[in-house]
């Protein structure tokens, strides 16, 4: 099984051709739980997602990555993007066991049939991706990523381009997919944000702050009477920076 | 019914073409008319065929050579920086020399035979399907690119199983284009020295002022060009995704 997610903390800038994109911030992922990273656009949410998972970015970081074990997150992250990146000539079952067959690796083909059995597509194995809605390819991406059993996972919008049952149903299995995995997900949605982070960090051009959060644990009911206060207050604050 | 409009297209040329020979009394060795082509055609079908089997030849061999170079060349380079960088100004000069200029040369160096037209067909087509090839496998969508990274991909299989399957409708572009200028490659072959194929046989023809045999020539070069054209299409459109398939970013 995956290792024990470390935590993880990012202290430092960035600068865009002397810019500054986001000022200097300082933000702590706790281990093993979720952060939900909340901004408007072009405050560098992604970037600092990027920044994390290794991946190029524009411009200059100046600052550091501390991960709570010592040892380098290169390796032990997967990755999800708002399009699902599906290969178009692979089917379903085929996608899910890309990590391995990109390493060399036998793929673990009785796994990837579970799982994806157990998340609803059973029937769709052998499917190609433009056979299948938009919610199935990015249940396909979903179970590409856990395939992966990275202890890190960063997720960058990956529902956010899904009609609201899909992404209210996608959140819920993401939610007891990924439990005891150190999440990093970005959103611009306050709802997403109070309902699945254990800890929600608000990024503005002026830093990072956390922003309180109800109690209780995620998965929290949206329609609780603290989820829907603590949405509301998150919304005003961003309609305040528009 | 788009093949009606072909049909009509073709009708339309064939009856201006012998409205000129009609109205301006086109001597027959300037321009001989549909119908005397068509009477040439058949009388010299048997001499037609077997200069036009040789050239078909010429033409596949090259495609197939050139084509496999050209793939082969553009993974190459595509999987290696350094060499990218030392190979594609050699290609791009390449480009530069007229292969037309080249083929007396080719001729005396590799003879009068097919060797010196199959390698004609390979240097016009080698271009254009190492290129098309190439741009395919090095414009990989920004996100698979991410996914392959947080992946730790290997190096081999990024090529194998992400690079090379997507960049295919590209290499199917090259190959449509490499269908259309082989004969062209062959024919020049033939024009410079040879002994068979039709490109041998228009030069015979137009000498001897049997300007039919000459168009009956034409006709046949062209109807094997659209041929082929039309059978590679085919093939590398079935032997590919298609784009509109590619939902990634």
């Amino acid at each position: 099984m995956s290792a024990v997610a470390p935590g993880i903390a990012l202290r430092g800038h960035h600068e865009i051709a002397g810019t500054p994109l986001f000022a200097p911030v300082s933000c702590h992922l706790p281990a093993g739980q979720w952060t939900c990273l909340l901004g408007r656009s072009g405050t560098g949410k992604t970037t600092l997602l990027r920044l994390i998972a290794g991946l190029e970015v524009a411009g200059q970081f100046v600052g550091d990555i501390a991960v709570s074990d010592g040892l380098p997150i290169e390796g032990r992250c997967s990755f999800m993007a708002q399009t699902d990146l599906l290969l178009p000539w692979l089917s379903a079952l085929e996608n899910a066991v890309l990590g391995q067959r990109l390493r060399g690796e036998p793929p673990d083909l009785p796994r990837a049939r579970r799982l994806l059995e157990r998340i609803g597509l059973g029937a769709y194995l052998s499917a190609r991706p433009s056979a299948l809605s938009g919610g199935m390819r990015q249940r396909v991406a979903l179970a590409r990523t856990l395939l992966e059993d990275r202890p890190i996972v960063l997720l960058d919008e990956p529902f956010s381009a899904l009609d609201a049952s899909t992404r209210a149903a996608m959140q819920e299995l993401a939610c007891e997919m990924f439990r005891d995995k150190t999440v990093l997900l970005v959103t611009h949605d306050p709802a997403e944000a109070i309902r699945l982070g254990h800890q929600v960090i608000f990024l503005t051009g002026e830093g990072a702050r956390i922003w309180p959060v109800p109690e209780t644990p995620p998965l929290r009911d949206s329609y609780a009477p603290d989820s829907v206060k603590a949405q509301a207050e998150l919304m005003a604050a961003l309609r305040r920076l528009a | 019914m788009r093949w009606a409009y072909g049909v009509l297209a073709a009708g339309v040329v064939l009856g201006v073409w012998q409205a000129v020979v009609w109205g301006m009394e086109m001597p027959p060795f300037i321009l001989p008319s549909p119908l005397r082509v068509a009477e040439a055609f058949w009388q010299n079908r048997l001499i037609l065929l077997g200069h036009a089997g040789v050239t078909l030849a010429e033409v596949l061999l090259g495609l197939l050579i050139g084509s496999v170079l050209g793939a082969g060349t553009a993974i190459a380079i595509a999987g290696s920086e350094r060499l990218s960088r030392l190979v594609m100004p050699l290609l791009v000069l390449t480009q530069a020399v007229p292969v037309f200029a080249l083929a007396p040369i080719l001729t005396l160096w590799f003879g009068y035979g097919m060797a010196s037209k199959v390698l004609m067909a390979v240097l016009i087509i080698f271009f254009p399907v190492t290129s098309a090839f190439h741009d395919g496998l090095t414009r990989i969508p920004k996100g698979l690119r991410d996914l392959a990274r947080t992946m730790n991909a290997t190096p081999f299989q990024e090529m194998l199983r992400l690079r090379i399957p997507h960049a295919l409708p590209s290499l199917a572009t090259g190959l449509k284009m490499g269908a259309v200028y082989a004969p062209i490659g062959a024919v020049i072959g033939e024009w410079v020295g040879a002994s068979q194929g039709l490109g041998y046989l228009m030069l015979l023809a137009n000498g001897r002022a049997k300007t039919d045999l000459m168009f009956a020539s034409l006709l046949l070069l062209a109807l094997m060009t659209v041929t082929l054209y039309q059978v590679v299409s085919w093939a590398a459109d079935r032997a590919s995704f298609r784009d509109k398939d590619l939902h990634a970013a």
